[in-house]
């Protein structure tokens, strides 16, 4: 080959190597930004005075003195807005049968939207469910059911051969010639006085207990139980891993039996999480009999089972990877096979079974398939220490699949659920993060 | 020491005879206080490594308080000889021997000899400086702990004896607390050396020590090995036959995994009985 085509070949080569970085950086970018700005959204709104309210009364949080002058003057501007329900329901009285029936249709969503907007109205019994305490705590939401009390949503199927179009219909003009005509105008004008709009810092989001299966509150006991469980598997497999890793590297005998073994190890890797959960729930749960039923210590032991694998692979490949003179040196010294690993192999191949440590640790945090039968609930309050061997807990990778797919009301909180994406992934980067400084910090502390 | 009274074996008889030795031991080295008695014996001693015959049949003593040189091409069988003197042979999984290899009257492949106790006995510097990552004053101590001293005076003293016995002391005692992977390859071998003597063995195995140095620090292992000589029995392999001649007291020539000839360092290099011998010492192969 000559000197122009390898240099043609070198920098083709070059540009592909950067042209893939980039797509990954960007990739990285598509999949990281809205999880930012969108979890950021579950701490940091704009919050109205609903929220306050809430706030108050669930939490006992916030000055009760200022809320009830917030309070006060919401309420000036909303008992107009009472008095002209009040005044059309009158009115509707007063109609004939089959006109007030028409009227009826019309206004029970209107009444229904200013429920949603505003918390229960007077004359309405108190509410079982706390999401229907009060209006809508964050501002964007109100400015949709703002939206929805103004104008009808009309769907266009005049056209089959097309998908049938939105469109919106001033609310006013069907109430046209009624006393209920002029709520419309003045809610559109005062609502930022009816509401009260005022940015909000809620850190609580990340240590409160959720209110009404996370309608209010904040995601503590999820996160919580995510650290019980990755902790939990930790304990379990962190030792057996190593101890694992040793026996491979230094006691066994080359011969079909390890290589058994060593294969079944890189193929209990290789086997899908769901497994491990049905395995979990099979094993220790019916047959152990480790707690009643689903519980914290069931999943963190299905967990350790499902990282055993890698953590057994990094930490042989750290213990392989130490130099065989300092095996050497410490044999000739006269120390023991068992002396030499515990004072010259293992902690000259620390920074590698910790990296290994710490990475299943983030992988223990993420998974959610495997604790499914054994450990999650949707709803809980926080646990206690005491409680890991009876009761289950609600943990961030469940909750998250939870609020995406079965939640009743997924749609009305997706602020809950970016926020626990937004966790979650911070704690998995935090735990890689911490990894790296670790490695870094021993090898330094190493190689002198 | 090594094992149960009982199962002990009188030592063969020399391999040389003890006049023949003081003949051609030069005078300024020839008499050593309570030297000169057989330390190793090796009696049709074989190495092999799965059917690979290493070491053919070696019968030879090595004298105590003495530096014998093991010279010979690569893959001569120099260094397996030596390191199956403290077993460190036993990491290589295939590895086995046959005939007897005494060490202070007691057969060092014995069933019953505890190859833990040998090595203290029988200490070993390595081709490539291997300190541990871990502080100089650790590293010396780390034998010493390992045989129970716990003592933080006592181990201080052990540490700053060995480190004065390695000539190493001046360069480091300012500095006994920071890494010993900081230190020159010079430094890090002698260090090795004093990691060694910390355990006071009475064999010292260096396995081509100086291979790794610059000339410089070579002159100072050499220098070490002239301190320390009369102290210990010391063996050391190498390939630089100036060397083997400037340090040692005997000699021996290998090739092909066979001992050639063994004698006194100033008669082999002046007076080789074996034509193999002198075709390697005056550079012909090598």
């Amino acid at each position: 080959m000559n000197l122009g085509t390898r240099k043609i070949l070198d920098r083709s080569f070059t540009a592909v190597g950067i042209g893939s970085i980039v797509l990954m950086a960007l990739a990285l970018m598509v999949v990281v930004v809205p999880i930012v700005s969108n979890g950021v959204g579950a701490m940091f709104f704009t919050g109205t005075v609903e929220h306050r309210k809430m706030l108050q009364s669930e939490f006992k949080r916030g000055e009760p003195r200022e809320l009830a002058g917030e309070v006060a003057a919401a309420e000036r501007y909303r008992a107009r807005v009472y008095e002209m329900l009040a005044g059309f329901e009158a009115e509707m009285e007063r109609m004939k049968p089959e006109q007030k029936a028409e009227y009826e249709e019309k206004y029970s969503p209107v009444r229904k939207t200013l429920q949603e907007l505003l918390g229960p109205l007077p004359g309405d019994p108190a509410p079982m469910l706390t999401r229907f305490k009060y209006g809508q705590t964050r501002w964007e939401k109100a400015e949709e059911r703002l939206h929805d009390l103004l104008y009808e949503t009309k769907w266009d199927t005049s056209n089959p051969d097309v998908m049938s179009k939105e469109y919106f219909v001033s609310q006013a003009t069907g109430f046209e010639g009624t006393s209920l005509a002029q709520l419309f105008p003045y809610v559109e004008k005062n609502i930022r006085k009816i509401l009260l709009p005022k940015f909000t810092i809620y850190w609580g989001f990340l240590t409160d207990s959720s209110v009404d299966s996370h309608f209010f509150g904040g995601i503590w006991p999820e996160i919580q139980g995510t650290f019980f469980l990755a902790i939990g598997a930790m304990l379990f497999a962190f030792p057996l891993g190593v101890i694992a890793a040793i026996y491979f590297t230094e006691y066994a005998k080359p011969g079909f039996f390890n290589s058994m073994l060593r294969s079944a190890n890189s193929t209990l890797a290789g086997v899908p999480s769901i497994v491990f959960g049905m395995f979990g729930l099979a094993f220790f749960i019916n047959t152990l009999k480790v707690s009643e039923s689903k519980s914290v210590i069931a999943g963190a032991l299905t967990l350790a089972i499902m990282i055993l694998p890698t953590i057994i692979r990094a930490a042989e490949e750290a213990i392989l990877a130490v130099p065989k003179t300092y095996r050497e040196a410490s044999l000739g010294l006269g120390s023991t096979k068992w002396n030499t690993i515990a004072t010259v192999i293992l902690p000259a191949a620390l920074p590698g079974i910790l990296t290994g440590g710490v990475i299943s640790l983030g992988r223990a945090a993420g998974e959610t398939a495997p604790i499914i039968f054994t450990a999650a609930v949707s709803v809980g309050s926080a646990i206690g220490l005491a409680d890991v061997f009876s009761s289950p807990t609600p943990a961030l990778s469940w909750n998250i699949y939870n609020l995406a797919s079965e939640h009743e009301a997924a749609a009305q909180i997706r602020h809950v659920q970016y926020g626990m994406v937004l966790a979650l992934v911070s704690i998995v980067l935090l735990l890689n993060l911490s990894a790296i400084v670790l490695r870094a910090r021993i090898s330094k502390k190493l190689k002198g | 020491m090594l094992m149960k009274a009982d199962a002990r074996q009188s030592p063969e008889s020399a391999s040389i005879q003890k006049a023949t030795r003081d003949i051609y031991l030069p005078p300024e080295r020839r008499q050593i206080a309570g030297g000169g008695t057989p330390h190793i014996s090796a009696k049709d001693f074989s190495v092999y490594y799965g059917e690979f015959e290493a070491v053919k049949k070696v019968s030879a003593d090595i004298f105590s308080k003495y530096v014998t040189a093991i010279i010979g091409p690569s893959g001569c069988g120099k260094s397996t000889f030596l390191r199956a003197i403290n077993r460190m042979n036993d990491l290589i999984p295939s590895c086995h021997t046959s005939g007897s290899l005494l060490f202070g009257g007691e057969d060092i492949y014995g069933k019953l000899t505890d190859e833990v106790l040998l090595r203290k006995k029988v200490g070993m510097v390595f081709q490539k400086p291997n300190p541990f990552p871990k502080s100089i004053f650790d590293n010396i101590a780390y034998g010493p702990r390992l045989h129970g001293v716990n003592d933080k005076k006592k181990l201080m003293e052990i540490v700053e004896r060995s480190l004065r016995k390695a000539a190493i002391w001046d360069e480091v005692c300012d500095r006994l607390d920071k890494n010993a992977l900081g230190l020159s390859g010079g430094q890090q071998q002698r260090l090795c050396v004093a990691r060694t003597l910390a355990v006071e063995p009475d064999v010292l195995l260096l396995d081509e020590p100086t291979s790794a140095l610059d000339p410089k620090a070579t002159a100072k292992i050499e220098d070490l090995i002239q301190e320390l000589r009369g102290s210990y029995t010391i063996m050391i392999v190498t390939h630089n036959m100036q060397q083997a001649s400037r340090v040692s007291d005997y000699t021996m020539f290998f090739y092909e995994g066979v001992m050639v000839e063994y004698a006194a360092t100033a008669h082999l290099f002046t007076n080789p009985k074996d034509s193999m011998t002198e075709d390697y010492i005056t550079g012909r192969f090598s």
